[in-house]
């Protein structure tokens, strides 16, 4: 009877999974649908403990261990997740995904001792190339997979939440790609020889390839750039849940299954999705920079030319007596940390008259709806920001458009440069408003490492330093106009 | 090889799931407007913690001389309710910024 509610508590888990997924991705249900999911996973885990049994009709035991984890990671995990800043959300994503990965690789690690366990050499003294026999070889092999992905997820989300605090630099040396690819045949050459080798000798091998598979994680996130990190990210999200999906033929276990390929599935198909948003390929953002460097010496040559700087004052001046100001906000602002500023920014301006709206590209910060979950925390009203084909409507009709640490949403060159890495990405049409004000710490390239025209253009004036820095400045001036 | 096929005929229902799976997961997400690739995301993270359901059954069937099985399935225990717990509540708290919209 207990085995029969149980088998409905995952087959009730399993519709909210894919329910909660699908309400995901559409913003009126959105909320509502992560609300579902995690009932549904309430119910498989409280059944799970309650009313497991195994083969031999055991139920669980060690109560207290479980119940003293479950309560450790949940107190911890709803206090970081609560704590987090809105910024650092993507890291703690990232983070989280880590930690579903190591519980993967834990699960295959202790597995492997209970399969390995029982087997002793004098008992079965000729016997080791079949100690690992039939079922138990099927079971080992799943074991491997679910360790070998469930590590690499570890480790390299690990780097992505590193990388993305900030604390880890990109780092690739010559010949890196080569090094990773040989890694990957050496870990599958060694997966596979535990699987025909004697057990004594693969006890030494499983834990090699648990240090492979680490150093494979590290060695496939270090080169990508940081702002390619959500997408890196989304990906290792989908390998954990291919580890999570191990577990699950390992015990029979149908939610575990339905969960973890699920997100397998929709997780590559969004990493893809992402890449798109980007006009990328997923080679070109794993490869980690632009590789086409004919193709940016082109884009080079053709800009060049010389750009104007604009002094505080004039800034001040020129936004303080304009009837509609776009603010463009990206990566810089972002990292500056300067949403509050510029939302006071844009309150001093209402004040003296003037409209102001926000131009939000969906890739802006190349974090989809990152500007949006930013500006939203910095109390920035919903209504004044704009998407990208509204925003384009409107510029023809805006006095100054102040662009803040974007660049490449911005570059003409997606429009009219063929040659360009970035040709075919919608861009924000900022060139149709009369005045265009930009803020960038340098003229140095945006992340796709081009040239961006539209700085050279004569109605461009550049005022350079750190977003929060150079806002505050102009607030001050604003207010003294 | 031929206990290749027995283990396939006698997970046949487990495979069948895994490809009908991966048509649902890719079909149900398929139209998601871009504003809202971050929370899926991080809502889809959230799902795969289900792997916490592996880390009960582990640390529920050690026994109690079995240090290793202990120590590494009651970390696997707290690092699978980190993944579920966390992952929930950050999806929720990113959504929470959406509500304004209409």
């Amino acid at each position: 009877m207990e085995v029969h509610i149980l088998t409905i508590c995952y087959l009730i888990a399993s519709v909210t999974f894919i329910l909660g997924l699908k309400m995901l991705s559409n913003p009126a249900t959105a909320r509502r649908g992560n609300l579902v999911a995690a009932v549904g996973m309430t119910l498989a885990i409280l059944g799970t403990i309650f009313l497991y049994k195994d083969d031999a009709g055991n139920r669980l035991h060690n109560y207290g261990w479980i119940f003293g984890g479950l309560l450790i990671g949940a107190v911890i995990g709803t206090l970081a997740a609560k704590k987090v800043k809105m910024t650092a959300m993507p890291e703690m994503v990232s983070l989280f995904n880590g930690m579903g990965g190591a519980c993967a690789a834990l699960i295959s690690i202790v597995e492997f001792n209970h399969l390995t366990h029982g087997y002793n050499a004098a008992e079965y003294p000729q016997e080791g190339f079949q100690f690992f026999s039939g079922i138990d070889k099927t079971q080992l092999l799943i074991i491997l997979l679910g360790l070998i992905i469930g590590s690499i997820s570890f480790a390299g989300s690990m780097i992505a939440w590193g990388k993305l605090n900030g604390k880890i630099k990109d780092f690739s040396f010559k010949g890196q790609h080569m090094l990773n690819n040989i890694l990957i045949l050496v870990i599958f050459g060694l997966a596979a020889y535990i699987l025909v080798a004697s057990p004594e000798e693969t006890i030494l091998y499983f834990y090699v390839i648990v240090a492979l598979a680490l150093f494979y994680g590290v060695l496939f996130v270090m080169p990508i750039g940081g702002a390619d990190m959500p997408v890196v990210i989304s990906l290792l999200n989908s390998f954990t849940g291919v580890a999570a999906a191990c577990g699950g033929f390992l015990y029979d276990n149908k939610v575990m299954l339905t969960g973890g390929i699920l997100v397998g599935a929709a997780g590559t198909l969004l990493t893809i999705l992402m890449c798109k948003a980007m006009n990328r390929s997923l080679m070109n953002v794993l490869i980690g920079s632009f590789g086409g460097s004919t193709a940016t010496g082109a884009a080079q040559q053709q800009a060049g030319g010389s750009y104007k700087e604009i002094t505080l004052s004039d800034a001040a001046m020129v936004m303080s007596y304009a009837n509609k100001v776009m603010i463009v906000p990206g990566y810089g602002l972002a990292v500056a940390q300067a949403q509050h500023v510029c939302h006071e920014l844009e309150k001093v301006l209402e004040s003296k008259g003037v409209e102001v709206k926000y131009a939000i590209h969906p890739v802006a910060g190349r974090m989809p709806g990152h500007m949006n979950v930013l500006l939203a925390e910095a109390d920035v009203s919903y209504e004044k920001l704009l998407e990208m084909e509204q925003a384009n409507d409107e510029f023809k009709s805006t006095d100054v458009v102040l662009i803040l640490g974007a660049n490449d949403v911005v570059n003409p060159a997606a429009k009219n440069d063929p040659a360009s890495p970035i040709y075919g990405m919608p861009i924000l049409e900022v060139e149709e408003a009369k005045t265009v004000i930009v803020n960038k710490r340098s003229m140095k390239p945006g992340y796709a490492g081009i040239e961006n025209q539209l700085f050279f253009q004569p109605k461009t004036s550049m005022l350079f330093g750190d977003a929060k820095k150079a806002l505050q400045d102009l607030l001050a001036e604003i207010k003294n106009v | 090889m031929n206990n290749m096929l027995q283990w396939i005929s006698e997970h046949q229902q487990m495979i069948y799931i895994v490809i009908l799976m991966i048509f649902v997961g890719i079909e149900v997400i398929g139209h998601v407007p871009s504003v809202l690739h971050t929370p899926l995301m991080s809502g889809a993270n959230a799902i795969h913690g289900v792997v916490i359901i592996g880390a009960i059954i582990v640390m529920g069937k050690a026994e109690d001389h079995n240090y290793l099985a202990i120590v590494l399935g009651f970390l696997a225990v707290v690092l699978g309710t980190l993944n579920v717990v966390g992952g929930f509540v950050v999806t929720d708290r990113m959504l929470e910024m959406f509500k304004k919209k209409k």
